[in-house]
């Protein structure tokens, strides 16, 4: 009976009060995701909009400080908000607005999504309501400010670690109590099916355009696509037109905090087991009688304790790789690419900077690696500097 | 089949929830007692999770409370065998799937056989994702308990034919906990449960006071009662066993000969 299965991952394990909006969700998306006025609408919305396709750059000094690999990078920091949230968000917002919903409310972590979400919502004049941790309300004050500048209700959620998992639950809560006119715009490809689908789907776009790219660049598919990998929305957009492709390795990074040896890490797949939470059976951080751990990481976006169930079937197949970067290696990679490339990446995708740090070297000159920076750091810098010791005022 | 039918032999039931160790065990054990002295027809015992994705700001503090006055699985099993030496009524886990899961879905029915438990609940389990967890509970004679919601509609009957132990209808949409009043056309969906369902069925989320719970005996089987409960032990702590059984005592008279 069970749907939107990945190996034995996925499903849809939620309460009763919502499964026929699950459905009704499941069906609009099946109705439309072949339906050619809705994906032209999209594609117009996508490119005139938020500024696709994005980029893939040569970042040749990189490159050439490596001594290794060619390094590409994939821009969704080039999109409008800034970030690869918007691929999703928008198709998710038109898909709510066929389904008649006028209201979307999301859970944010970074502030990305929520940003995305409350920028479609003002675009399709739709009411919007995002629900972020409090802790993450004060490490990410500005993209706050940014989601109110665009007339988005902001809830800072106290319960638990007050970070994104708290915001999903509090999401999912507010869904319980208010489903007809709501549609949850979930931002990563975790929770219960549809929703990993669905995202992946929408995410898709970054390997579709990869590929395209590299082969008029390159003439021939990468050696390597590497991602950072929170909830995994980025990093399974810049997989999933590769996973057919068996000589193009997929490594995702996740957030190792301040190691994987300690507790406070967000590594899912590095130190987690198979469990059930938010709605999907996947690898969580847990103790040993499944208390949801509460997980750290330098990183907002990659706080999580779970991992998208399509990652965890990619893993255990064999498919794909997943390496823990700590909060170190990552603010070097950060400091790395703003003053070799002029790149300031989002603090989550320096995580997926940082491997390729060490992978490059380690390939021939003649390989190539991809690295989809998924966000713009502006929004990381007080954090940073703070990290550094640096006391600067936003 | 376990014993959960005796808890609707003696009039409409009373059922309260409590989250177990929540300030401790000693205080649970000693509520359970209470409530069951004082008219409880069945009592749910709240397994308590990290994340209850199901429960309103009550009973999510009830549940970190207990997860930080160190409640685990194990000791809940144990607090059960305990009371097991004279509490006789029926007794039913609520929790969430992960615990479950991770402690073994087997491993979890058949200690809760052993210990007498009589049935389990997992509010983040519907339907479709019960084969995880119903036919084992089944193997081991401890019902596994489904709910439907407001929104069930079409899926009513599914669920209601296929219930086991007692059907548990969840009054309104939200999370639980106490609400002013109970907006649901809650005759819509009796009529529709009364029709498909084998076994007797019991309302639940918002109940708090004597009035609201004799509505909702009115036209079911019985009433469940979490948050207020929790809220009565979050006042008054270790104390609660008196004020426990005052509540029940009151809410039980209510409804029993509706």
């Amino acid at each position: 009976m069970s749907r939107g299965r990945f190996g034995i991952h996925g499903g849809q394990y939620l309460p009763e009060t919502l499964m026929n909006a699950m459905i009704e969700l499941e069906n609009a998306y099946n109705r439309y995701k072949s339906d050619e006025a809705f994906n032209k609408e999209l594609e117009t919305l996508l490119n005139d909009y938020a500024g696709r396709p994005s980029r893939l750059y040569f970042a040749e000094r990189m490159t050439n400080v490596l001594g290794g690999a060619k390094i590409y990078l994939k821009r969704e920091d080039l999109n409008h908000t800034g970030a690869h949230k918007i691929n999703n968000v928008l198709g998710q917002a038109l898909l709510a607005r066929k389904m008649g919903k006028v209201r979307l409310i999301a859970e944010t972590g970074a502030g990305q999504h929520g940003v995305a979400t409350a920028t479609a919502a003002a675009l399709f004049g739709m009411e919007c309501v995002v629900f972020m941790g409090e802790e993450d309300t004060k490490r990410q004050a500005l993209n706050v400010y940014r989601m109110k500048l665009l007339g988005a209700e902001v809830v800072a959620v106290k319960t638990g670690t007050a970070t994104l998992k708290d915001a999903v639950s509090e999401a999912m809560r507010e869904w319980t109590s208010r489903i007809s006119d709501t549609h949850y715009c979930l931002g990563s490809s975790v929770g219960p099916h549809p929703f990993p689908t669905i995202v992946r789907d929408f995410q898709s776009v970054i390997s579709r355009e990869i590929k395209a790219q590299i082969l008029e660049k390159e003439g021939r598919l990468p050696d390597a696509v590497v991602a950072c990998v929170g909830g995994g929305s980025n990093s399974i957009g810049s997989f999933y037109h590769f996973i057919g492709d068996k000589d193009v390795a997929l490594i995702g990074c996740e957030a190792g905090g301040r190691d994987v040896h300690t507790f406070e890490t967000a590594a899912t797949i590095t130190t987690g087991r198979v469990g059930i939470f938010h709605g999907m059976k996947s690898y969580f951080c847990q103790d040993e009688y499944g208390q949801i751990a509460p997980v750290y990481s330098i990183s907002a976006g990659l706080d999580y304790p779970g991992v998208g169930p399509e990652h965890s079937y990619l893993h255990d197949i064999g498919r794909a790789q997943y390496v823990p970067i700590t909060d170190d290696e990552a603010v070097d990679a950060f400091e790395f690419l703003s003053r070799t490339e002029g790149v300031i990446p989002a603090i989550e995708s320096a995580h997926a900077v940082a491997y390729a740090k060490k992978l490059a070297p380690e390939m021939g000159r003649d390989k190539i690696i991809v690295v989809t920076i998924s966000g713009r750091g502006d929004k990381d810098c007080a954090a940073i500097a703070r990290y550094k010791g640096e006391q600067i005022d936003e | 089949m376990s014993n959960i039918y005796k808890a609707f032999e003696n009039g409409k039931a009373f059922i309260p929830f409590v989250t177990c160790g929540d300030p401790d065990l000693n205080t649970t054990a000693a509520v359970v007692r209470a409530a069951a002295q004082s008219g409880a027809d069945l009592i749910e015992l709240g397994v308590p999770f990290s994340d209850p994705v199901a429960e309103g700001p009550v009973i999510q503090a009830a549940s970190m409370r207990a997860l930080a006055g160190g409640a685990t699985t194990d000791k809940i099993f144990e607090l059960v065998v305990d009371l097991r030496k004279d509490v006789t009524i029926p007794l039913v886990f609520m929790t969430y799937a992960n615990v479950v899961f991770s402690y073994g879905a087997e491993r979890f029915a058949k200690r809760c056989a052993e210990v007498g438990v009589d049935g389990v609940i997992l509010p983040d389990v519907p339907f479709e994702e019960k084969e995880d967890f119903a036919p084992i509970c089944d193997q081991y004679g401890v019902d596994f308990i489904s709910l439907v919601a407001p929104t069930s509609e079409n899926r009513l009957a599914m669920i209601a034919e296929e219930a086991k132990g007692f059907l548990y209808v969840v009054s309104s949409l939200g999370v639980t906990g106490v609400r002013s009043e109970i907006k649901t056309d809650i005759l819509s969906i009796v009529e529709v449960v009364r029709k498909h369902s084998k076994v007797p069925f019991a309302i639940g989320f918002g109940v708090s006071r004597p009035d609201q719970a004799k509505q909702m005996a009115r036209c079911s089987n019985g009433v469940i009662v979490g948050s207020a409960i929790m809220k009565i032990i979050a006042e008054h702590g270790k104390d609660s066993p008196p004020f426990v059984a005052a509540y029940v005592k009151e809410m039980k008279e209510a409804i029993v000969s509706l």
